[in-house]
């Protein structure tokens, strides 16, 4: 290095060059890709919130109670059978896949570990959330809603399925996240492991299966595709879980979007209103569950 | 002696208890058998060999070819892919390296309930507001703008775990070499993380085919049109099932069923593959 660059400093309010320039147009970019996410979910949730509000809670309760009106030009509030089908098809499913998505994600995580089973096992759980839920609510079709009839049931089996491997996937997540500490603690006095996993290791991982399970949960709420081909159409209320045809705020939604009538179109922006309302408050709850979980850390 | 009896009946509550995990983890294994068992069996009369090469459509005559349904899926997903890629990139990019950590919250749960409107709301959005409000029509844009809305989070979580497995050493050179932010990004986190990208945008691939609801109520339902143009109406595979299914009767039936079989062995073949990648990226990452 020459004296005179010494003396003679780099100018550093020179223009920016061409790497700090391509930086900042691509920071840039990456901060409008955020924007860009953000426009359909506000765009959507305006829609969804201005038109649907009015019917929603104009009579209220009435919208949450009433039957949905048979003759769908006809206007006026109703979809207390579809709310009551919705909570009984998500109740369903959950009481089928969670328990199940746990066990199998223990038998993964503390049984099989990287045993060949284990790993086909885990493998073929990934594949499986790609399964489209159209599939899945034909093969739900085919193996029991011929043999039995529509009923919530159907849909609750169809669902099910789509939230078996999410649950699994969750969970041994959660279960990674348990010291081994914890188990060698309990093995040292003399615990067995079944009592092991069950008395120490699920509880220390219970905030994250709840949250997992709640996320599968409201996912699996607003699914159509498989309720069309399992549940049926209804548009009175039906309590039972095992008979009768029923019927869904999802199924509802779509029956209606296809209607050119504004009032069956009014009707589709309230259930659709009430949908999102349902999934966003488990989403939320779920969250919370994790943010203790965080803080516990 | 009353010890060994204790001991005796606790193992076999922990045998029990074992025994039912095992099974609970083979219910996946089951499922997936089942469904591959009962509707291919029950599909088989309608693969015949107009099924993959006819463009006819028509329940009336009896004549099933899914050549514009097995079109419609793939430009579609690919019309989503295109769209999502860039952005769920961007997103997953502007998370990890760029956004202040305050920040991350927010964005996660932005991509949470974004991942939780339920699909038939974005389709009842699609068709009332993009379609006919700003006049977009029922097309085979429509359809992939709106997959693409419903893919970008899939595409965005995965991605953030496969870049946030870049060793920070490795980042911290490329800084300390006087690279800049983006210089860092494309000499250090991209290399490592192109296998697990990849595999997450097929996986968003597999979910833009098998996305049903959205698509019946947007795609425009237009029988057998093959065509590159992207506002012209079509139809895509899980469309024509869920919309058709409530008028079907028999051999129609038997049609519908065979496209699922179709999706279910290309969803799965593209799945197999994505994942496999996935994995394989995680473990090496993992391993170094």
């Amino acid at each position: 290095m020459t004296a005179s660059s010494i003396t003679n400093p780099p100018d550093l309010r020179a223009r920016p060059s061409w790497r700090a320039t391509k930086n900042t147009i691509l920071m840039t970019a990456m901060g409008g890709a955020v924007v860009l996410v953000a426009i359909p979910l506000i765009a959507v949730l305006w829609s969804v919130v201005s038109r649907g509000i009015v019917m929603t809670f104009a009579q209220f309760p009435a919208f949450f109670t009433e039957a949905i009106p048979v003759v769908s030009r006809r206007p006026g509030p109703g979809m207390g059978p579809a709310i009551l089908g919705t909570l009984l098809v998500t109740g369903g499913a959950t009481v089928i896949a969670v328990p199940l998505g746990i066990l199998g994600a223990v038998y993964l995580h503390e049984y099989g570990q990287s045993g060949t089973f284990a790993r086909l096992v885990r493998f073929m759980s990934t594949v499986m959330t790609g399964v489209p839920s159209v599939v899945m609510g034909l093969f739900v079709y085919l193996t029991w809603t011929l043999a039995f009839g529509y009923s919530a049931f159907g849909g609750a089996l169809a669902l099910a399925c789509l939230m078996l491997p999410v649950v699994i996937g969750s969970t041994e997540q959660m279960l990674k996240l348990v010291p081994p500490q914890l188990r060698e603690a309990a093995y040292a006095l003399g615990t067995t492991k079944s009592r092991t996993i069950l008395t120490v290791v699920l509880p220390a991982a219970l905030p994250g299966i709840v949250s997992g399970s709640l996320l599968a949960i409201a996912r699996a709420a607003g699914e159509t595709a498989p309720l069309l081909f399992a549940v049926g159409a209804a548009t009175a209320y039906n309590p039972h879980l095992f008979s009768e045809a029923n019927t869904a705020l999802s199924v509802q939604i779509f029956g209606n979007a296809n209607s050119s009538f504004p009032a069956a179109q009014e009707r589709a922006w309230a259930a659709a209103l009430t949908l999102v309302l349902l999934t966003f408050i488990v989403t939320l709850v779920a969250r919370t569950f994790t943010a203790r979980l965080a803080l516990k850390r | 002696m009353q010890l060994s009896e204790l001991r005796g009946h606790k193992q076999y509550a922990d045998r029990a208890f074992s025994v039912l995990a095992v099974a609970a983890a083979g219910v996946v294994l089951l499922v997936l058998g089942m469904i591959a068992i009962t509707m291919t069996r029950r599909a088989w009369p309608a693969f015949g060999t107009e099924f993959f090469s006819s463009t006819r459509w028509s329940a009336a005559e009896g004549i099933f070819g899914a050549l514009p349904f097995i079109w419609g899926t793939l430009y579609t997903a690919a019309i989503a892919i295109v769209i999502a890629v860039p952005i769920s990139l961007g997103v997953a990019l502007f998370v990890t390296q760029v956004a202040p950590p305050w920040l991350k919250t927010p964005m996660v749960y932005l991509m949470d309930l974004l991942a939780v409107v339920p699909s038939v709301v974005f389709g009842l959005w699609g068709v009332l507001v993009l379609a006919n409000h700003f006049g977009l029509g029922r097309s085979f844009l429509t359809a992939g703008i709106i997959l693409a809305v419903m893919i970008v989070p899939i595409i965005t979580s995965l991605s953030r775990e496969v870049i946030e497995t870049t060793p920070a050493s490795e980042k911290e050179a490329a800084l300390a070499l006087g690279a800049t932010r983006w210089e860092m990004i494309n000499a250090s986190v991209l290399p490592h993380s192109k296998g697990g990208l990849v595999g997450a945008v097929m996986l968003g691939l597999g979910r833009a085919m098998g996305e049903t609801i959205a698509a019946a109520l947007v795609i425009g339902s237009a029988i057998g049109q093959i065509t590159m143009n992207p506002f012209a109406p079509g139809n895509s595979m899980p469309a024509v099932i869920a919309n058709e299914w409530g008028e079907a009767d028999q051999p129609h039936k038997a049609a519908l069923i065979a496209l699922a079989v179709t999706l279910f062995v290309i969803t799965i073949g593209v799945n197999l593959l994505a994942t496999s990648i996935v994995q394989r990226s995680m473990k090496r990452s993992r391993g170094a």
